[in-house]
């Protein structure tokens, strides 16, 4: 298979692998873009959790996955992969198992994991360059703690750690471009409102070697304060916007895979959410507001020379 | 069999390479580093068929190891002090996997100070993981150890990975002529690695690790853990009587010294308890009946073996290699909840902390604790516990501290050196 496989929406798998009833949030947009991506991945496959919303997936004895799952702790999920996919290197190699029994290793990481206190653990596993995909769900924040500011979180958003009347202070740490330091076999951004696009991403990561790393903007009605009904919304406007850029990094190059055109102003993605309503009330906070706009400005005038 | 002059180290790694490890996740420290090395220089001339990779911190090394052992392979790694504490969370959580592999630790003292001298605070943090501990006291016994830790920890009844515990510099760099056991010999005991049902494979999916809600599922799985240590006892002897089957050496739960017909009795673990042997023959050479009980396991703790082994003892001294701040050594604590409301217990069991850091323990020290023991039991008073340190040391100490001084005043006062 490759990624012209999914030409059109009904190429899409009709399948849905992921069980239902697990215990994620309504309109949670992590657990949106999980499941479109597990029905490309497959059963074939065992996913390697750290610490998150998402450990809650599997509670004992019940779990929505077909394939398996190991959960590690917050900091060493990539470790975690390591010694599976090194296990199972050596069983093939000495003839105890065999290739039919072979599976995809994934990593499962909220963004606090990704971004903080597992990068090092990751660094190292693309440095191996070991076999696996690493799938980070970013929902901006230290969700499953109560949506703490993390280096995933953007700048002026409201969380439980930054509730002054200028949000958090700092800026969206830029994980696509450390990652793709590494040089691994393939970076990409992707979406749960875009499908299309993440399935030709995951798709082609599937068909690859080597460390295969996604970050999935994933709107969190929970933590950044909008009605689940509005998660889609959320999602499309974060691209249409170009607050989130769809783009991949594969041979040493970065591609813009969805550059939005016209580019929606951010305000129309702020506004929506909860976290960035101290932007428009009790006053609206223009020079806020330009300066994200002009941020988000700079980053696709970049992209466009 | 063959013999060889091995360190520590160096049998350690026989251990691994005896048992036919496949993985061997790893990350150096001192005084550890050697047993990775050599295992690393034995795969490179394919004199073992084993995976070597290094992690980037001992908290992925651990999780590595155990990640492995999931998925069906035989595993063993190494580290010692600072490390075995960065991997700390990792103890814990894996040990609840019920994955059985070995790491071996070369215990060193724990920051700060930081040190290369050899303690058990840091394997003593490691006491209530859900790992099993061996404490080895020769060469010998960390190369055997390490055969009888896998046997241990795969058993079916046990199911928990296994920590062997080595003293830094005193065994770790020690040359001390060890049997090598053949490797055909050495398989036949150790077996072969099986999984049973913990394995990820493609065709049998497996949910490892997940989380629970509430304490009752919570409690049901650590007590589990708990129910198998407190079973591994058995099995070790089992292992063990096998093993001495085998190979002609015994390895009891507790190594007892001259303590069968002995009044008095000390305790104590690792390496520096060979001081304490010679301390035993010179004290009984004057006629005092005095021996040495020095136990192997640390967990399981062997609570019934030493209710036995000092019923009707007039006084124990237990001298710890580790130290509980604010409350002092942990075998002491550890053994007097074992004895405590026993039969037959004796009724004098003191404390002593000392070997901090590699700090020497003399045999005036183990003559001064044998008469004090004496002097206590005839008085039927237990004194507070004691810190082992001597005048001479305080006096250096006082000589550093006066150096540190006069410095500092030199800087305050601007002085600056040619
Ligand atoms: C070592 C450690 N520190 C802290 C925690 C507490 N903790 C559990 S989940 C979590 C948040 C993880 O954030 P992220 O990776 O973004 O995942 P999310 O919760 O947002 O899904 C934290 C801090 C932990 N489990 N382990
Ligand atoms: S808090 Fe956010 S990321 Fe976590 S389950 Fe709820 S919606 Fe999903
Ligand atoms: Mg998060």
């Amino acid at each position: 298979m490759s990624e012209l496989t999914y030409r059109r929406m009904k190429d899409l798998p009709s399948t849905h692998l992921l069980g239902t009833g697990t215990p994620m949030c309504a309109g949670c947009g992590g657990l949106n873009a999980l499941h479109q991506i597990y029905d490309i991945i497959g059963e074939k496959s065992i996913f390697i959790n750290a610490a998150g919303c998402m450990t809650l997936l599997s509670v004992y004895p019940f779990t929505p996955f077909r394939g398996s799952w190991l959960y590690t702790a917050m900091a060493s999920a990539p470790a975690g992969a390591q010694g599976v996919r090194d296990a199972l290197d050596v069983l093939l190699q000495k003839n105890r198992m065999s290739m039919q029994d072979d599976m995809q290793v994934v990593v499962l990481t909220g963004d606090g994991a990704a971004y903080g206190m597992g990068l090092s653990a990751t660094s190292g596993a693309m440095e191996r360059d070991l076999d696996f995909m690493y799938i980070c769900y970013d929902n901006e924040g230290y969700g499953n703690t109560g949506q703490q500011y993390s280096g995933a979180t953007p700048h002026a958003a409201m969380t439980a750690t930054s509730r002054g009347p200028r949000g958090f202070p700092g800026f969206k740490k830029d994980l696509f471009s450390i990652w793709s330091a590494h040089k691994p076999a393939y970076v990409a951004t992707v979406i749960g409102t875009e499908p299309l696009d993440l399935a030709r991403k995951i798709e082609k990561a599937r068909s690859l070697k080597g460390p295969r790393m996604i970050i999935a903007l994933s709107p969190c009605p929970t933590g950044w304060d909008y009605d689940p009904q509005d998660s889609v919304t959320v999602g499309k406007l974060a691209v249409r916007t170009g607050v989130w850029p769809l783009k991949e990094y594969v041979d040493g190059k970065v591609v813009h895979t969805k550059v939005p055109h016209p580019r929606k102003p951010v305000e129309e993605y702020l506004k929506l959410q909860g976290r960035f309503s101290h932007l428009f009330e009790p006053q609206r906070d223009d020079a806020l507001i330009n300066e994200i706009q002009a941020k988000v400005g700079a980053y696709w005038e970049d992209v466009d020379s | 069999m063959t013999r060889k002059l091995l360190t520590g180290n160096g049998a350690a790694a026989w251990g691994a390479r005896l048992s036919a490890s496949d993985y061997i996740p790893a990350f150096p420290i001192t005084p550890q580093t050697e047993i990775i090395e050599t295992l690393a220089g034995w795969i490179d001339n394919s004199d073992l068929d084993a995976r070597l990779v290094t992690l980037e911190s001992e908290h992925s090394m651990i999780t590595a190891a155990a990640a492995a052992a999931s998925t069906g392979v035989r595993v063993f790694s190494a580290t010692s002090s600072q490390g075995l504490l960065y991997g700390m969370e990792m103890l814990y959580t894996v040990a609840g996997w019920r994955s059985p592999f070995v790491l071996v630790n070369v215990s060193r003292g724990l920051a700060s100070p930081i040190t290369l001298g050899p303690d058990h605070n840091d394997i003593m943090a490691a006491r209530d993981s859900g790992f099993l501990q061996i404490h080895c006291a020769t060469c010998q016994e960390v190369l055997d150890s390490t055969l009888i830790a896998f046997r241990l920890a795969e058993h079916t009844r046990v199911r928990l990975p296994v920590i062997v515990n080595l003293d830094g510099f005193y065994l770790s760099f020690t040359r001390e002529p060890v049997d090598i056991p053949d490797s055909k010999l050495a398989r036949q005991y150790v077996g072969d690695y099986d999984a049973e049902n913990i394995r990820f494979r493609a065709s049998a999916p497996l949910s490892q690790a997940v989380a629970v809600l509430g304490g009752s599922p919570y409690s049901y799985f650590r007590y589990e853990s708990h129910l198998a240590a407190q079973d591994s006892l058995e099995i070790y002897h089992e292992v063990t009587e096998e093993f001495n089957q085998l190979f002609g050496r015994q390895y009891d739960a507790i190594d007892c010294y001259r303590s069968d017909d002995a009044d008095y009795v000390f305790v104590m673990m690792g390496s520096f308890a060979t001081k304490a042997k010679e301390a035993v023959d010179q004290l009984r050479d004057t006629g005092f009946a005095i021996g040495l009980l020095r136990p192997r396991l640390m967990r399981p703790f062997p609570a019934q073996i030493f209710q036995q082994l000092l019923a009707c003892k007039k006084g124990v001294a237990v001298i710890d290699q580790n130290l509980s701040m604010g409350m002092g050594g942990v075998l002491h604590s550890e053994l007097a909840a074992s004895l405590y409301g026993q039969a037959h217990a004796p009724p004098l069991l003191m404390s002593y902390i000392g070997g901090l850091g590699g700090r020497d323990i003399s045999s005036e020290e183990f003559f001064e604790i044998a008469s004090e023991l004496r002097l206590s039991a005839e008085q039927g008073k237990t004194p507070p516990p004691r810190l082992l340190y001597t005048k001479t040391e305080l006096r250096e100490v006082r000589k550093l501290q006066a150096v540190a001084h006069v410095e500092r005043q030199d800087l305050d006062e601007g002085n600056t050196h040619e």
